[in-house]
Order: C-alpha cells, then structure tokens, then sequence
C-alpha cells in the first residue's frame, strides 16, 4: 500500500455532485482526483475529491463561486 | 423504405450517436459504484448528458436532471410523486396515456379530481377553459406541449400563467417537443419537464428523464441502490439520487449524451426548420386531394411535424397497410395511444394515418408519399 499523507477531501452529497466537482477542477486546471469517500469521514461508499492541502483555500472558494452542492472538507491521511 | 413515423421514434440515428453507445458497450463500468477508472468513465458520460440536457432545457441545476427510460417513466415519477389523496389535476384532451393511465389511476387509487380541457371536433382547444378549469386551489396542471396526434401544440407560458396564479404546479409531457422545439423551462414557467431520448431528440430507446426546478419536491416510487449512503434505511434525498434507484442506463445515456451534443451542435431551429418544411410541403399537397382529410391546425409557429390524415372512407390500418407494403412508406395508424382527442374528433373507430417527419428525412421522401396517398385516394 502507498504510504499514506495528509491530503484534503471534498465530499458530496450525490454522485453528481462528485462528478461536478470534477469537471469543473479539469476545467479551472485544479489538481485532484475522485476517491472512495474514505472511512475515517463515513462507512459506506460513495465519491469524494481528494487534492493537495495547499489547494484548500484556492477549491474552496470555488465551490462557493459555482455553488457547488458539496457536503464537506476534512483534512486527513489517505 | 421510407421512414415517416419519426414521433413514435428517430430510427435513423447520427453516427456519433452509434459511435458513443458501442464504445459505451464496449468499456463501461457501473456509474456511481467505486472509483476505478471504468465507473467513473461511466458517471462522466452521465453527468455530460445531465448537464447537456440542462443546458438544452433551461433547467438551472444539472443535478435536477433525473434520467429515466423513457418519458412515460418520467411523467409516472412526476405525477405519482407530487399529486396526494383528493388533489385537483388538471390535464387536457390532448394528452397521451403516458399522462392520461397515471391520472387515472391517481384518480381511483387516492380520489384525485381530474378535470381535462376539452378539444373540439376539429381537435383545437379553447383558452378560456383552462382559465375556467384551473381554480384556486388546484395542484397540478400537466399537459403535452404538442399534441402525438394533430401535432398542434400547446401555448405553455400561457398555461404556465394561470397553474402558478392558482398555486398550482406546471408539468410539461415534452415527448414531442424536446430536440423539435426550443424549451427553456425558466422563461417557459415549466416546474417539471418530461422527455424522452429517442424522438426528436436522436438518442437510444431506453432514455428520457424529468427536468426539476429548483423547490419543487417529487417524493421517490422506486427506492434501492444509489451507491451512496449504503447505511441510511431510506433512500438519499437529495436529486438526482431521489428518483434514480438502481443501476443506470449507462450505455443508452453515453449515446444520450451523444445524441444532446449532436443536437446542440446542429441547432434545435435548425431542426426545426428543416422538418417544419417537409411537414408543410406534405400538408400543402395533401390536404388538396379529393377524399383526404387533414387534422388539426396549421397556424401556429412551433408545431410539431406531423400531419395525420384520413383517405375516403378507409380505415387507418388499411391505409398505413398498404402504404408499407406497396410503397415501403412506414407510418403510424390507429388510435396513436391518444384516446381523448380521437374521440373529441370522431376517429375513434377509423384512426387516423399519422405521417411524422425528421432530421433525416428528404423533400424526396415527402413527394413520394404524397404520390401515394394521391394513388391511394384515387383507387
């Protein structure tokens, strides 16, 4: 297994709101990529959005920008 | 053969649209079902066609966006979601049993008053009927926005006017307009439009899907799998996940999404133009032989392309009949599953001969069959 790092982690309500997320990141040129929703947040499946911790502020205000229908933003290791 | 029976469905599709479904076939994944590549190549396509179809219809969320097989699947989600015990409906002679069956049964299964505009023998609709009919209080007005029968359309911002001066919900059957005419719910006042895929459109059978605004609540029919929250005993609430229990139609809505670029590309005026043309080249010829009968009206600016008909004193299956077999000119006849207005016009018992155009057909096509309802009408 990879060794693990903390990173930032986008959840969502909906499938589609994960899917939003991404194409939008492609869009705007932010790095990221879709993750199963990792246990520490919820059991369960799902996606969620899985960045560099530096891109917080910058993912952030844009999921407010396009009033994204995100979930939450948590900090962990994955 | 010559293909004349485009409301029932597009049989010529474009090439993009055959590409996207067989690549789909060939690689796709379970949307929504873990996050390898395969999945989520298949939850990219969907998300394309949602926010295609949004963009197409003027809904100002993708993720109201339900897709479905079909827009009879649409308009059951639609209304058995929304209409409760002794709610007043109201609906018009117009409507395909795609409205018409969910109506019925809301009415015997939770007491719904159902009231429906009526249409006259010439098959047109007074105005001031929905005004007398949608009465304060009312909780739903859904109706087609062209008729599969006549063609003839339904003025929707006017309709939209009066459900929303009286509290109640505007519900669009778009099964004939969706790729044919421009739709822009917001402008239009539309609260839930229905479509489906494979008409006008150009997509596979087996897609469709309920445009939401924003606010307006449709409780869920089917629940099951959603791929997200697999602990929560109810299913998710929030759209699309509400109403798309189950795996999805990934590769039909690859080919959606496809068949929405297609659309978007070429132009929907465009399309329109083109088979308002032919329609109008058939209706000019044919309502001038002797023995043949044209229904509905003609006037109106955004009619969808059909043009049913009646020869002498034949049935419709007859016509249609020979039509196929003599000249290879593929039609629909009978009862159009539009049961109301055939009674309101008095073709209950012959049907009618429905001729209905598409973005694939020719001036040619159309001056064959005039050629040959001509000999028909003559023999």
């Amino acid at each position: 297994m990879r060794e693990k790092t903390v990173k930032l982690i986008v959840t969502f309500h909906t499938t589609t709101g994960a899917m939003a997320m991404e194409t939008l990141c492609k869009e705007k040129g932010v790095a990221g990529r879709l993750i199963p929703v990792p246990r520490a947040i919820t059991a369960g499946c799902g996606l969620s959005w899985c960045a560099p911790l530096e891109s917080r502020s910058e993912i952030e205000a844009l999921v407010k920008a396009e009033s994204m229908d995100y979930d939450g933003f948590y900090e962990i290791p994955v | 053969m010559i293909y004349l029976d485009n409301a029932a469905t597009t049989m010529h599709k474009p090439q993009e649209v055959i590409d996207a479904t067989v690549a789909a076939l060939q690689s796709m994944g379970n949307s929504g079902r873990g996050a390898h590549e395969s999945t989520l190549q298949t939850s990219r396509a969907i998300f394309d066609a949602r926010a295609r179809a949004a963009a197409l219809f003027g809904c100002p969320r993708a993720d109201h966006v339900v897709f479905t097989c079909n827009s009879t699947e649409a308009l059951n989600i639609a209304l058995m979601g929304l209409v409760e015990k002794g709610d007043r409906v109201v609906s018009t002679d117009y409507e395909h049993n795609s409205v018409l069956r969910p109506l019925y049964r809301l009415r015997d299964e939770r007491g719904a008053e159902l009231a429906f505009v009526p249409a006259d023998k010439e098959g047109c609709l007074d105005y001031a009927d929905f005004e007398r009919l949608i009465t304060p209080g009312t909780k739903l007005v859904v109706c087609t926005h062209a008729s599969n029968l006549t063609g003839d359309p339904i003025d929707i911002v006017r309709v939209a006017k009066l459900a929303h001066a009286a509290g109640a919900l505007m519900v669009v059957d778009g099964s004939q307009s969706a790729g044919a005419f421009p739709v822009n719910m917001e402008e239009m006042g539309i609260d839930v439009f229905c479509f489906t895929g494979h008409k006008s459109l150009l997509g596979p059978q087996g897609t469709g899907g309920l445009c939401i605004r924003p606010g307006v609540e449709i409780k869920p029919w089917k629940v099951g799998g959603s791929g997200i929250k697999t602990y929560l005993e109810t299913q998710p609430a929030e759209y699309p996940t509400r109403l798309e229990a189950g795996t999805m139609n990934g590769h039909g809505l690859a080919g959606l999404a496809a068949a929405l670029a297609y659309v978007q590309q070429t132009g929907v005026e465009t399309i329109h133009a083109h088979e308002e043309k032919l329609m109008r080249r058939f209706y000019e010829a044919v309502k001038e032989i002797p023995g043949v009968k044209v229904y509905g009206d003609f006037t109106a600016a955004y009619r969808a392309p059909i043009v049913s008909i009646s020869v002498g004193d034949y049935d419709s299956g007859e016509v249609s009949d020979e039509l196929s077999l003599t000249y290879e000119i593929a039609t629909r006849s009978g009862g159009h599953c539009a049961p109301r207005l055939h009674r309101a016009m008095g073709t209950e018992e012959r049907g009618l001969v429905r001729f209905s155009f598409g973005w694939y057909n020719t001036e040619e096509d159309v001056d064959a069959a005039i050629a040959a309802v001509r000999e028909i009408a003559e023999d």
